[in-house]
């Protein structure tokens, strides 16, 4: 553990801790270990019988056992999503071992992104009203299944009274959550809880997501979803990911903090223009601008966590944007969501996680079951774990409609 | 705001959606005539809820220009979002040929995006809630777009705008309002942004939502007299009345819009958020958090509390609220609290959730312009635990220079905002 702060400037945003709940593992040990393995957490769903649907594989926590973490009046006003953003959010102030009492009345902060909020809760809510009546729908619900739900049921949880955010941008908003969490630092927050934990799978959200006719109909698990390949065909979602304390350097440093997981030093996000305008896709200015944030060119990074569609068409665009940027077969890029799936807001954030225990390590994690990656995409994917100098990542993510976030994060030392 | 460039941020043009009102002069006339907005629910039968009042918008989605592929795309959020959006940037009067689009960003708020929507599709895929497991095949092809509510920012970023900078949704329950226009107004501030399209929207009057709020008692059962149901700071009021509606705003950087001759509503000031972090729908009586986010809106805005000339209240018309908000108004604003004038259109344009952060925004920027507040509607027996001049009845002809709004929401959101009159910031008008 490097307790190494040479070269971070005082107001630097460095992340001083993570808590993971994720298919990959309970926990951030579990889930590096996991997830260097290669061991795919892609399989039938559970949560709810999916037979009669064409998609019927999900990335589902395993053992995730809520009443082992939350007491049992926290249980019936939770949905599954925001039960394991709770536990996420706090094993991240113990890993970080911050004391939110410790700090100045409104000194801590709370980000959250979702996509589509307590959606489980929702769905039971709804066929409470529609099938039984009004009487039957439960007091929790005016909250429970709403977008800003983790944010407040954080706060509450760990006594955080500094700025509360909830964003919505689809897959980009595990990103955009730690970009508005810099902001709250640069405005004079010592310390922020920001993150996104994500997914809340039901057969109501299901047929939602069936509605793009992006998710994958593959029942082989090893098949369903294989961004960059040549057999590309959808995705496969899934639930979990990551929570952070971000603090800048110097508050750190003044409450004695011993690990910098890293540094956010550059972020950006742009959108896309309508399909058919003609105009181009906009990811690679959003890397470009997060890149001219942290102040480093296209050579000076290291690895990238790529957004990783699992569709052919957006494939193609995202390693269009690699390629203009670091040239063919430039730069080393992986997608370890290939064994999680992509878990909404929650899947950038896990992958922020993921890179940062990279940066570490000193190990790009691999790409799994992406066997025949199309030549013309001109990527180096990684597809077994590589050990190499690490220093910088780039991670990448967009949100249906036309979102793209772009994070850079520096190693430790 | 504060921002390492002291880049300033103002307004320059606003479009609304409302009860009673669509357009930004129909919405002026409104509340300055004090009337109200709420009736008895008429998009679906209300029988079966405890209330059956709501502030309704009279909107022709066709009338206001929307195509038929728009109107069933969209869900009325959207709708609304994007017909005040074509509003906003027609009245500022920017020239969008000549817009560097990278250089353009979205931000809506809203508390519970495309439920009405969602609840429509369910009842359709469930066969009126008779199966767990629903039969996806009779959803639309946009469900997805219901299902995440960023559709709502990402149709605003795609129609007359044509943004391609930051774009977002910004959902932090009856804030959202507020903390979009804020988060907005930071990325200009920080050089993300010249120019953003920022609101917020709200479509929530569905059996789903009244059901939720009938649950915890919020919203008021006054069903028998709907036109006098919110009653903000009234010693009566039992409960909030639920409304509809958006307003969104063009909002540019200081100097630009002063070269470009752009005629300005109203400085963002200051901006403040905080978290109580007591209960997600429960306030603490004293209104701390609420007073300190008003208290760093204010430090923003390098402006003191004896140089607010009106503020804009929360007032919902719950029991709580109210007292929470006039003890967080005097532990901000001292002794100038009882000076200045306060009032809550909710009094006429109902609680539009999400929405209505950034219709009180508006609000604020009219009384600027207009000197002008406007009154606290059906506010006849003062509660004697709100002692504040909350502007009962009537508006008040009123120098208007500095403008405070607050919102408060289930989660524990609080936030405050300052506006000032072009260049008038800090100094009283009075």
């Amino acid at each position: 553990m490097s307790t190494d702060t040479e070269g971070l400037a005082l107001d630097d945003t460095v992340v001083t801790g993570m808590g993971v709940v994720a298919p990959t593992g309970l926990g951030r040990d579990e889930h590096w270990t996991n997830t260097l393995r290669g061991a795919s957490a892609i399989g039938p769903v559970t949560r709810f019988e999916a037979g009669r649907y064409p998609s019927r594989l999900a990335g589902e926590v395993p053992g995730f056992d809520p009443a082992a973490h939350l007491t049992s009046r926290l249980l019936p006003q939770t949905d599954h999503m925001t039960r394991m953003a709770l536990v996420a959010s706090d094993w991240a102030l113990t890993d970080a071992e911050a004391d939110p009492a410790q700090l100045p009345e409104y000194g801590m902060g709370v980000v959250t992104a979702v996509s589509a909020g307590g959606f489980e809760f929702g769905h039971r809510e709804l066929q409470n009203l529609w099938g039984k009546g009004p009487e039957h729908v439960s007091a929790y619900q005016s909250f429970a299944w709403f977008y800003a739900v983790n944010t407040g049921q954080i706060s509450i949880r760990h006594g955080l009274r500094g700025p509360g955010a909830a964003l919505v941008t689809e897959q980009a908003g595990g990103l955009d959550a730690l970009g508005q969490a810099r902001r709250q630092l640069r405005r004079g927050q010592p310390m922020v809880l920001a993150g996104a934990v994500d997914g809340s799978p039901c057969p109501w959200g299901w047929a939602a997501q069936l509605s793009t006719g992006r998710m994958s109909e593959e029942p082989d698990p090893v098949r369903a979803y294989l961004p960059f390949d040549a057999e590309a065909g959808g995705y496969v979602p899934g639930e979990g990911g990551a929570l952070f304390v971000l603090e800048t350097e110097e508050a750190a440093r003044a409450r004695g903090a011993r690990r910098r997981y890293g540094r956010m030093a550059g972020y950006a996000a742009t959108f896309d223009p309508p399909q058919g305008s003609g105009r181009p896709a906009n990811l690679e200015r959003a890397a470009r601008a997060a890149l001219d944030d942290a102040r480093l060119g296209p050579e000076e990074i290291d690895v990238v966590f790529a957004d990783a569609a699992g569709t052919s068409e957006e494939d193609a665009i995202e390693a269009e944007a690699l390629r203009g940027l670091f040239g063919p077969h430039g730069v080393p890029v992986t997608a370890p969501k290939t064994m999680t799936g992509r878990l909404s807001a929650g899947g950038s954030a896990l992958d922020v996680a993921t890179a940062l225990l990279a940066l570490r390590e000193g190990i790009v994690p691999p790409t799994i079951n992406v066997s025949r990656p199309r030549p013309e995409h001109t990527l180096d994917l990684v597809t077994a774990p590589r050990r190499i100098p690490l220093a910088t990542a780039l991670v990448l993510a967009r949100g249906q409609g036309g979102f793209n976030s772009a994070l850079v994060l520096t190693g430790p030392c | 705001m504060k921002s390492p460039n002291n880049r300033r941020v103002v307004i320059t043009g606003i479009g609304i959606v409302a009860p009673g009102a669509i357009g930004v002069k129909p919405f002026w006339d409104l509340l300055v005539a004090g009337r109200t907005a709420t009736r008895t629910i008429s998009t679906f039968d209300p029988a079966p809820f405890r209330s059956r009042i709501a502030a309704e918008c009279d909107f022709d989605p066709s009338a206001e220009g929307l195509t038929p592929r728009e109107i069933r795309r969209m869900d009325r959020a959207a709708q609304f979002a994007v017909v005040a959006a074509r509003e906003g940037i027609e009245d500022s009067g920017i020239d969008r040929e000549t817009l560097d689009g990278s250089r353009v960003g979205v931000v809506i708020g809203s508390a519970v995006g495309c439920t009405t929507s969602l609840e429509n599709e369910y009842a359709v895929v469930s066969d009126s809630g008779s199966r767990w497991l629903v039969d996806h095949t009779y959803g639309v092809p946009h469900l997805f777009d219901y299902f995440v509510p960023s559709s709502i920012a990402a149709e605003v970023a795609h129609d007359r705008i044509a943004a391609e900078g930051p774009v977002s949704l910004v959902s932090t329950g009856c804030t959202s309002g507020l903390d979009a226009v804020g988060r907005a107004a930071d990325l200009i501030a920080e050089g993300a942004a010249d120019v953003m399209v920022a609101g917020a929207t709200e479509a929530p009057i569905s059996p789903i939502t009244v059901a939720c709020f009938d649950a915890i008692k919020a919203t008021s059962p006054d069903n028998d007299r709907p036109a006098e149901a919110s009653r903000p700071f009234d010693r009566t009021r039992r409960g909030f009345v639920l409304g509809e509606g958006a307003a969104v705003f063009v909002l540019e950087e200081h100097d630009a819009a002063r070269r470009r001759g752009a005629e300005v509503y109203a400085e963002i000031s200051g901006f403040a958020t905080r978290c109580n972090a007591f209960h997600m729908t429960g306030l603490r009586t004293d209104g701390r958090e609420m007073a300190e986010a008003i208290r760093v809106a204010l430090a923003d805005a390098r402006t003191e509390p004896s140089a607010i000339d009106y503020v804009n209240a929360h007032g919902s018309g719950t029991r709580q609220n109210d007292r929470h908000e006039t003890a967080a108004f005097k532990r901000s604003l001292g002794e100038h609290a009882r000076r200045t004038p306060v009032s809550s259109i909710k009094s006429m344009i109902g609680h539009s959730l999400g929405a209505v952060g950034s219709l009180e925004i508006a609000a604020c920027a009219l009384a600027i312009r207009h000197d002008v507040v406007p009154p606290t509607a059906n506010l006849r027996e003062p509660d004697p635990e709100c002692d504040l001049d909350y502007v009962p009845l009537e508006a008040r002809p009123w120098p208007v220079a500095n403008v405070l709004t607050v919102g408060s929401g289930f989660g524990g959101f609080q936030s405050a905002m300052v506006l000032s009159e072009p260049d008038a910031r800090g100094r009283s008008a009075a």
